[in-house]
């Protein structure tokens, strides 16, 4: 079964005692964040407060993600020199807006893993998407490489490219989310939503989050610890959601021990795909079958 | 190693520790001047931790204060290196 990403809780890299306690908040991932959460003065102070931050503090169980700076700043480099040696679950890179520049970033890495002996297929990659050019380019990055497992969404960037006002039901940058779900799920991986930014409103990020789930979305952005809950209330199946999914899946290997692939529960018709939603939703709970 | 010059890392919100170092020019060895609002239960283990790491960077003459705010050790440890790098002129990534 895939990790769990419901909630990605940001926290900034120069912040010691997020950082230290980003394992108790109980969000689904962590994204440890080198780039827009820290000031340009004080990036080699956040680098180094993460590298050693990964090497002594425990996050449990929860995914632990970093965002490098992007490779056209003069931090990038040296973000991946100093954090990829630690092989954290992921590194998420900002800004992907072509295949060329997300080669770059695997040829880095990888010549540093060679270097230091690691593996190429333990530390994953998020995409993130925060331009129009990124969108138009999403499905190819989604499919580039088996180390991309997930592709998220930066909102504020993006309707900040897109020069177009933050509407707070999302409607200018509705197409982008729904080809970034498309992209993603075409390659079986992940799409993160956005953050919602104005943690005071919780109805609204809950009426957010239903539409991001409704979409595709596997899971959200947070940017305070205070929208985990919400999110993960939204994203994991209701009892009665859980209950019928068990119910699918029971019927549908007593029918398939009979060979019938196509029944009916409650007048209903129940087929494969309707057993594969069966199956994420028992995943999402959980539950084994 | 020797300093270049005089260099801050870190910051006064709780669960940091600020530190400030510069060079001293005439061999006077190490002038440690650290406080902490753990002193009593942590202060000798804070001492201790800050000469280790003066001496893996083998920097023996400088003139170094601490202000800590209940920072565990891997914050001390990376807000002095941080210190150091910056006194070293070490640190690419920076605009200082």
């Amino acid at each position: 079964m895939k990790t769990k990403r419901r909630t990605m809780l940001y926290i900034p890299g120069n912040n010691p005692a997020m950082l230290q306690q980003g394992g108790i908040y109980g969000a689904d991932s962590l994204l440890l964040d080198l780039e827009d959460a820290v000031a340009l003065n004080e990036k080699d102070s956040a680098r180094i407060l993460v590298k050693n931050m990964l090497k002594s503090i425990s996050y449990y169980n929860t995914e632990v993600c970093v965002r490098v700076n992007h490779l056209d700043t003069p931090f990038g480099i040296e973000d991946l020199e100093t954090i990829v040696p630690l092989q954290p679950d992921a590194i998420r890179f900002p800004k992907t807006e072509t295949v060329k520049e997300l080669k770059k970033l695997i040829d880095i890495i990888e010549i540093i893993e060679n270097k230091h002996n690691l593996p190429h297929n333990k530390m994953t990659i998020h995409a993130m998407i925060e331009t129009a050019l990124g969108v138009q380019n999403v499905f190819k990055i989604a499919k580039f490489s088996k180390r991309v497992d997930a592709i998220t969404i930066g909102g504020q960037d993006l309707t900040a490219d897109m020069n177009i006002a933050n509407a707070k039901d999302g409607s200018g940058i509705d197409l982008a989310r729904k080809m970034i779900v498309m992209a993603a799920k075409a390659n079986n991986i992940d799409a993160i939503d956005t953050v919602f930014v104005d943690v005071n409103d919780e109805e609204g990020l809950r009426i957010e989050t239903e539409y991001a789930k409704k979409i595709g979305f596997t899971g959200k952005a947070v940017i305070n610890p205070r929208q985990i809950d919400i999110i993960h209330e939204v994203f994991t199946p209701t009892e009665a959601e859980i209950r019928r999914a068990f119910r699918i899946i029971k019927e549908f290997k007593k029918n398939k021990d009979a060979g019938i692939g196509v029944f009916a529960i409650d007048g209903k018709m129940v087929d494969a795909p309707v057993v594969a939603r069966a199956r994420h939703t028992l995943d999402l709970a959980d539950i084994k079958y | 190693m020797e300093l270049h010059r005089k260099a801050q890392a870190g910051t006064f919100e709780s669960s940091d520790i600020m530190i400030l170092i510069e060079p001293l020019k005439n061999k006077e060895g190490r002038k440690l001047e650290i406080s902490s609002s753990v002193m009593l239960q942590y202060g000798d283990m804070l001492s201790e931790l800050v000469n280790n790491i003066l001496d893996k960077y083998e920097i023996e003459n400088v003139h170094l204060i601490a202000k800590d705010k209940g920072a565990l050790e891997p914050t001390i440890i990376a807000r002095l290196e941080t210190a150091i790098t910056r006194a070293l002129n070490q640190q690419k990534g920076t605009l200082l």
